[in-house]
């Protein structure tokens, strides 16, 4: 993947393939640490010990449609050629929370790329899922949570075209405010 | 955290949205993008931001959505859509500089563009 915002958008498609009704994405930038650390945590069915032990193997995945499954395998990778890592805690019932640092100035380290349309992919997956999105670079902040927009926006759901616009706009703003 | 500043907008688009909303829901058209690994991999979020920019360019109102991994990961970027009353078509291989064609043809002409068609399902 040449984006961690694409490694992002895998992380999430697996948050909505487990059921998950709310996930929190944070990503924060700390230039001083020299630290990216990119969070996902989600309340989707979750995992027992034993399958958690599995899901960096890239030939174990819960698909009936394929033998493979690379998402987090190739995530983790990315973070460990950055003198990073990534962990991954899970608890059957409860949800899951996936992890990965790197070392912000690292030459491997991809760029973050386009994080409004990683969020906006997500967000029109056809079950409606409230993301909590939390970016910090330095003390610098953009946040915000689908909960209070669905709030505003009553029966209208996210995806229609008129929301989706505003959205795109929303974030792009966001983001260009942190930078 | 800061403000949703344009909240104001929000309300405004909901006023106007529910207006149609429900003939949207019920007879649209839908246009589904592969996101699993794979598809993501092979550019689909690129994908479906050139369908979302050229659906804005034309005015033209359609329900976008995303669906993980169907088993068919070479053919990602894979696109459906789905229209009442038509076959249900999937497209393969769709990248983002199809799309302006894809849109043209098969939205607004009403044409299948066959040579990119890789599946096609029939509603009875």
């Amino acid at each position: 993947m040449r984006e961690l915002s694409l490694h992002i958008l895998d992380v999430l498609q697996n948050s909505l393939e487990a059921g998950a009704s709310k996930v929190t994405l944070t990503i924060e930038e700390d230039l001083m640490a020299d630290r990216l650390t990119i969070t996902v945590t989600d309340n989707g069915r979750g995992m027992d010990a034993d399958t958690v032990t599995k899901v960096l193997d890239p030939f174990f995945t819960t698909r009936t449609t394929r033998h493979v499954g690379l998402g987090l395998p190739l995530f983790a990778a990315a973070a460990r050629r950055c003198n990073g890592d990534l962990v991954v805690e899970s608890e059957l019932g409860k949800g899951t929370t996936v992890r990965a640092t790197f070392q912000h100035s690292h030459i491997d380290r991809a760029p973050l790329g386009d994080i409004r349309n990683t969020i906006l992919s997500f967000l029109l997956a056809a079950r409606p899922v409230d993301l909590h999105y939390v970016h910090r670079v330095n003390d610098r902040q953009f946040e915000f949570d689908t909960a209070d927009i669905r709030a505003e926006l009553g029966n209208v759901p996210l995806s229609h075209p008129a929301v989706r616009d505003w959205l795109s706009e929303f974030i792009a703003e966001g983001e260009q405010g942190i930078k | 955290m800061p403000k949703l500043k344009s909240l104001e907008d929000l309300k405004r688009i909901r006023e106007e949205a529910q207006k149609d909303l429900k003939v949207r829901l019920d007879t649209g058209t839908t246009i589904t993008v592969g996101m699993g690994t794979c598809g993501i991999a092979a550019g689909a979020r690129d994908t479906m931001h050139a369908i979302l920019e050229e659906l804005h360019k034309r005015e033209i109102d359609a329900h976008v959505t995303t669906v993980g991994c169907i088993g068919m990961c070479s053919k990602e970027p894979l696109v459906d859509i789905e229209q009442a009353g038509h076959p249900r078509i999937t497209y393969a291989n769709v990248h983002p500089d199809m799309v302006p064609r894809i849109i043209e043809e098969h939205l607004i002409k009403g044409q299948v563009v066959e040579e990119w068609v890789f599946g096609r399902v029939t509603r009875d």
